[in-house]
């Protein structure tokens, strides 16, 4: 299906929906969903058995006018008794039948969508964009969320009244044909119209849908903006111009939905009109043989009430099968996350295991582009021996955070190699990895939980000691006694009720927790005040004595304390040294100490 | 992790239907044009639908049973078939017509209506309000919550047409047989009120799987929004594991709905089947007593299998209803939300630099509430938490034309006070002034045309560069390129694929930390506003760079009065005044020098560095001496 709606939240969430046909789409979903299969065909036994239900009565109604009521011979009660008691023993039957494919649908639907949610959420994870695009999340979550629902709507409420109406289909099509073959014939050639006119309305319909999505989508972001940048709407005065942006997208999603559903309505006219217009033809043919002793006025009559189950289905099929296309495109948006190929996947079985002590850190001719063609870290050759404390520094945009991020393997780089103690990072199994290797970014997440829970995310099964003891070594512990509920302390969505740098210290903790090999630091004092800062550096230092630490740091004085500083400028390490031979050396870093030593004069 | 919200649906008890059709009958009092279209659609398709039944009776009677008895149909009698039956399909088709496009309108009209009303309080309501309100669930008020209320609208113009359709029917069994008739004033209620019990057992456990389904939405969000977090510490699998733990618990719930809807789908289903059965075996015996004809039982047969299938459209209704109930009470909670800023119509200066007083200023912070129950009766009484006090008995002079530096330790209350010098918050108690002009005297805009505050946490809105700067003012070029010379941003924008004019993203998505931070100071010096707030506004930009913004903000800023909040010595250096933080309160003020010298706290705070830096000369000094 051609979406350029599609294509364009494509280009800006960079993981798209796959290219997937319809079949295709939904072969590939059963394939990361096995249980949709499991037990399907005793389902659609059974769905059968439901479908005769719905058939019983006509057939009881022919039976009942032809040898019951129109007997020779008068009434013949006791016939209709008996074929009356047959017909509610059978739908009594079928109504048991119909429960079974009931739970069997919803425990086959739910149980797959729940692999399916489980599979894309732990493949998400292994996805360089949920580090590197950190603005754009939002879409990742839509996912593992609205995206599934949407297929687990269409299973549950669609997928049944398909099932169901599929058997139907069958069974009037076996009976009518047992009635009257020719008048069967009457009523396919009347239906075929709609079955082709289905087909035509199916990718408009789609089109439609997608384009509501996207801008469900913009109005949401609308909506977000207004509630994320209340502090900047209102700093700015530009409460107006933000209602005049809401207002936009409100109404193109009004229009969009509304447009959606006329569609389908059209759609589900033409299918009135044409079982309308079938149950005339078989009306006129019918009395037309009816004349030539070809069929009885009963069975003319039934065939009717068949015809209606007939259609019945058919319009539902056509209903259902609009909103397949909803669901396949919530389907494809799911399978195109999950196959996009995880670009720091964890080696598996395969992986090394490293053994735990000093690392040793190479980066061989390491090269990193976000862009194709613009790379912002090229030919980056670096050793770090073990117990070495590194200091990377360089202006905004020089390329050390990046530097950060591949040496943890948040990213792979885009040529090069980098090597932990001689092994490919590639290599190095993630658990292996992750108790070796720990990075403390600038902007530590918080979860919505107490702060002794968030400072034990560093190390799951630390006990409260470890804690106390870890925020006494890192002369945290005042900060956490002058909390209102101390270790207790909510600190809110995302630790919104900390400040920018007491969430710094959370992270800090964190780190300190997990007790690492290689402590990799990024700006992570950034925001905290001087006294703490240097309080903690002090810390950190007790922490990464004898081990390999490298920090991010715009303050000179972390350089001054490294044992060797990598100056990185423009992409490129244009200095490498300790800071007493670098700084009179004359060059970059002279220059960046000079400055910043301008700065803390008159103290 | 957010616990699971304790839930108690509302059950659709009387009061709660009541409830639920006063919100229909308002909605459709708002669009009455549409609806009342809606429903002569709905009438149309259901007399239409009856008529069908009636014409095929008619046509049995008339012109089969007399084609089967002579053997031969004129063509006149088949045109006549082809022409009644015609007639009804085209009055069937243009009523559902009417009835589904005109009643998707309405809601969709209602939808939006409400989210304009529900954005308006958003941009209405202060910061204060905001902040007791998690952002996920203000999103799910403007969003799915007024889906919710107005979802109803989907199945109600054929639930409409059902009750037209039962009238007419029933009347015409009535003329046919009271008899027959009978049985189907047995059925219909009985079958209404089998809906009725579905819907109670079948509400709650929806409602359950709709909590669920929101519970393992935040656990995602939460877990992608700590990505970096997630991968930096390894923690993987106990992500995984806490979403699979969320997603099973939605599947067993989804599975429990679906055996209750296994349940009484059939006995719904079965209901009007074997109501036709047993109007056969009664025909069948008022046909042996010569009270009835073969065809007239064929119609009451026929119009009980028509009716069957759209009269559950009165159980969707029912089941809609305790949804649009809470939708509503959550929506309403947001549209009834008290506590607007005051403004007066006092008009400040239009230029020169501004003096800003602060007298007597507490304020503190509300805890986090618990999250509003849903379904609870009372959503508009919010329960306070307890008060964090913030500031305390603060007194702030910034006079006319200076540059004030804020000091303080982290978490000293610095943001806090600055948010309402500018008036983003009003203080507790006290009076913030402006020129000697109480802050909420001051007509609406007044303190944002003459106040700008560049955050600690820059926001940018999804637009262009240069969108970001002027936020509608309709700057020229040139206005705007001195903005950004002036923020040191312009080096870096004309590098972007379409300069100024580049779409920089949600949230500014494509530019880093620093460089969005230029982007929100060069916003700020575009409104040459007569008083900045710089709240740690250079925090990531490298020294160098913020040295020379600070340069060239002190050259375009002369007729500026400058707040700044910063650890950055030199930052702090050119300031007239430093005033010293912490814990809330002020402790001391006075040039850099005075405070050195008298102020521990803030001589502490500002010579950390310079300490740190003189104890490890000493110690290098120390070991040079023991090797050497």
């Amino acid at each position: 299906m051609a979406e350029p709606q599609e294509s364009d939240a494509q280009a800006r969430s960079s993981i798209g929906s796959s290219e997937l046909s319809t079949i295709a789409t939904l072969r590939r979903g059963v394939e990361l969903s096995p249980e949709l299969r499991r037990g399907l065909g005793l389902t659609i036994v059974l769905a059968m058995i439901a479908a005769i239900g719905r058939v019983v009565i006509p057939f009881a109604v022919q039976q009942t006018i032809d040898r019951g009521i129109l007997a020779p011979g008068g009434p013949d009660l006791d016939f209709v008794w008996m074929a009356i008691v047959a017909a509610a023993v059978t739908v009594g039957l079928t109504s048991i039948a119909q429960f079974f494919v009931n739970v069997r649908l919803f425990t086959a639907a739910e149980s797959g969508l729940a692999s399916l949610r489980n599979t894309a959420f732990r493949h998400i994870h292994n996805l360089s964009v949920l580090t590197q695009n950190t603005e754009r999340r939002g879409s990742l979550v839509s996912r593992v969320t609205s995206d599934v629902d949407t297929i687990s709507n269409f299973v549950q409420f669609g997928g049944l009244m398909l099932l169901i109406s599929s058997a139907q289909i069958v069974v009037a099509s076996l009976v009518m044909l047992f009635y009257s073959p020719l008048l069967t014939l009457v009523v396919y050639l009347c239906l075929l119209p709609l079955v082709l006119l289905v087909r035509r309305f199916q990718p408009m319909l789609g089109r439609a849908y997608g384009l509501v999505r996207v801008r469900v989508g913009d109005m949401l972001g609308a909506i977000s903006e207004s509630i994320v940048g209340a502090v900047a709407i209102r700093a700015y005065g530009v409460e107006e111009r933000t209602a005049g942006r809401l207002d936009t997208t409100i109404e193109a999603h009004r229009k969009s939905a509304v447009k959606a559903q006329t569609r389908s309505v059209a759609a589900f006219t033409s299918g009135i009109v044409f079982t309308g217009l079938t149950t005339i033809v078989v009306l006129v043919v019918g009395t037309v043989m009816v004349t030539r002793d070809m069929l009885q006025p009963g069975e003319l009559i039934a065939f009717l009430f068949l015809v209606q189950l007939f259609a019945q289905p058919v319009l539902m099929a056509t209903e259902i099968l609009n909103e397949l296309q909803n669901a396949i495109a919530g389907w494809r948006r799911v399978i195109g996350v999950i196959d996009t190929p995880a670009d720091v996947a964890d080696p598996g079985g395969s992986g090394v295991v490293l053994p735990r002590g000093p690392i040793t850190v190479d980066f061989d001719s390491v090269g990193y582009e976000y862009q194709a063609g613009k790379p912002v870290l090229f030919d980056v050759n670096l050793t770090i021996p073990p117990r070495t404390k590194v200091a990377i520094v360089g202006q905004t945009g020089s390329g050390k955070t990046t530097l950060a991020k591949l040496l943890t393997r948040l990213m792979d780089p885009s040529a090069g190699t980098v090597r932990l103690d001689g092994q490919d990072l590639r290599h190095i199994a993630f658990e292996s990895l992750r108790s070796r290797v720990v990075m403390v970014p600038q902007e530590g997440f918080l979860f919505d939980q107490s702060l002794v829970d968030n400072i034990r995310f560093g190390r799951p099964d630390a006990s409260d000691s470890d804690i106390d003891l870890a925020l006494t070594e890192l002369g945290l512990d005042a900060w956490v006694a002058g909390l209102p509920h101390g270790l207790a302390t909510q600190v809110g969505q995302r630790g919104e009720s900390l400040s920018a740098g007491e969430r710094q210290l959370v992270a800090i903790a964190r780190a300190y927790l997990a007790d690492p090999d290689l402590l990799v630091l990024d700006e992570a004092t950034s925001a905290v005040d001087p006294g703490t800062e240097v309080r903690i550096q002090r810390a950190l230092e007790g922490l990464t004595t004898g081990r390999t630490s490298v920090a991010i740091a715009h303050r000179l004085s972390t350089a001054q304390a490294a044992d060797v500083v990598v100056v990185v400028d423009k992409g490129e390490i244009v200095e490498v040294g300790p800071h007493a031979d670098l700084v009179d050396a004359g060059g970059v870093y002279t220059r960046m100490f000079a400055s910043w030593a301008n700065q803390q004069e008159g103290v | 992790m957010t616990a699971a919200r304790p839930v108690q649906p509302p059950k659709p008890d009387a009061a709660i239907l009541r409830e639920g059709l006063g919100i229909v009958w308002s909605g459709m009092r708002q669009e009455k044009r549409m609806i009342t279209i809606a429903v002569i659609g709905a009438a149309l398709w259901a007399a239409a639908t009856v008529a069908t039944s009636m014409a095929i009776g008619y046509i049995t009677e008339n012109i089969i049973t007399p084609a089967a008895a002579s053997g031969d149909v004129t063509g006149a009698a088949l045109w006549s078939i082809f022409g009644l039956l015609g007639a009804i399909l085209v009055a069937n088709a243009l009523g559902v017509i009417l009835r589904r496009v005109w009643a998707v309108m309405a809601g969709f009209n209602l939808q939006a209506s409400y989210r304009r009303r529900v954005t308006r309080q958003y941009l209405r309501l202060p910061l204060t309000w905001h902040h007791r309100h998690p952002s996920g669930q203000l999103l799910s008020n403007a969003h799915a919550d007024i889906e919710a209320t107005w979802m109803v609208f989907n199945p109600l113009p054929m639930a409409i047409g059902v009750i037209f359709m039962l009238a007419i029917a029933g009347t015409q069994m009535f003329f046919v047989d009271p008899t027959l008739a009978l049985i189907g004033l047995l059925v219909f209620p009985l079958l209404f009120a089998a809906n009725l019990v579905f819907q109670r057992y079948m509400s709650p456990r929806v409602t359950a799987a709709q909590q669920l389904r929101a519970q393992v939405s935040e656990v995602a969000h939460e877990s992608f929004e700590a990505g970096l977090v997630v991968k930096a510490l390894g923690r993987e699998r106990e992500e995984a594991a806490r979403f699979d733990a969320a997603t099973y618990a939605l599947r067993d719930s989804m599975i429990r709905v679906g055996r209750t809807r296994g349940v009484f789908e059939p006995v719904i289903e079965a209901i009007p089947t074997l109501g036709t059965l047993a109007v056969l075996g009664v025909g069948t015996a008022r046909v042996a007593s010569g009270d009835l004809v073969a065809a007239d039982v064929v119609e009451i047969a026929y119009l009980f299998s028509i009716l069957a299938f759209p009269v559950r459209a009165l159980g969707w209704v029912l089941a809609e209803l305790p949804r649009t109930v809470v939708g509503h009470r959550r929506v309403s909670s947001v549209l009834q939300a008290q506590g607007s800023m005051e403004y007066g119509d006092v008009a400040l200066a239009a230029s020169g630099p501004a003096r800003s007083e602060s007298r007597n200023i507490e304020f503190g912070y509300q805890e986090y509430a618990a999250p509003e129950e849903l379904g609870s009766r009372v959503v508009t009484t919010e329960k306070p938490g307890d008060v964090v006090p913030a500031i305390r008995g603060v007194h702030l002079d910034i006079p006319a034309g200076s540059t004030t530096a804020l000091v303080g330790p982290t978490g000293s209350g610095k943001s806090t006070l600055s948010n309402i010098v500018v008036r983003l918050v009003d203080p507790d108690a006290g009076v913030v002034s402006l020129d000697g002009l109480d802050l909420r005297s001051i007509k609406q805009g007044g303190v944002t045309d003459a106040v700008a505050l560049v955050a600690q946490q820059t926001f940018m809105f999804d637009g262009t560069v240069r969108d970001n700067v002027d936020l509608g003012l309709g700057m020229s070029d040139d206005e705007v390129s001195r903005a950004l010379a002036i923020a040191h941003a312009d080096e870096f924008v004309e590098q972007l694929p379409d300069g100024m004019d580049t779409e920089i993203g949600e949230r500014g998505g494509s530019l880093s930390g620093g460089q969005r931070q230029r982007v929100a100071l060069a916003r700020a010096v575009a409104r040459s506003p007569r008083m900045l707030v710089l709240d740690d506004a250079t925090s990531a930009v490298d020294p160098k760079i913020e040295q020379d913004i600070l340069a060239s903000l002190r050259d375009s800023a002369s007729g500026t009065t400058v707040l700044v909040i910063a650890y950055r010595m030199a930052t702090v250096r050119l300031a007239d005044r430093i005033v010293y933080m912490e814990d809330g309160a002020i402790q001391d003020e006075g040039s850099h020098k005075e405070l050195m010298g008298r102020c521990t706290g803030y001589a502490d705070l500002v010579s950390a560095y310079a300490r740190e830096a003189a104890a490890r000369a000493a110690i290098a000094a120390d070991e040079e001496e023991s090797h050497g």
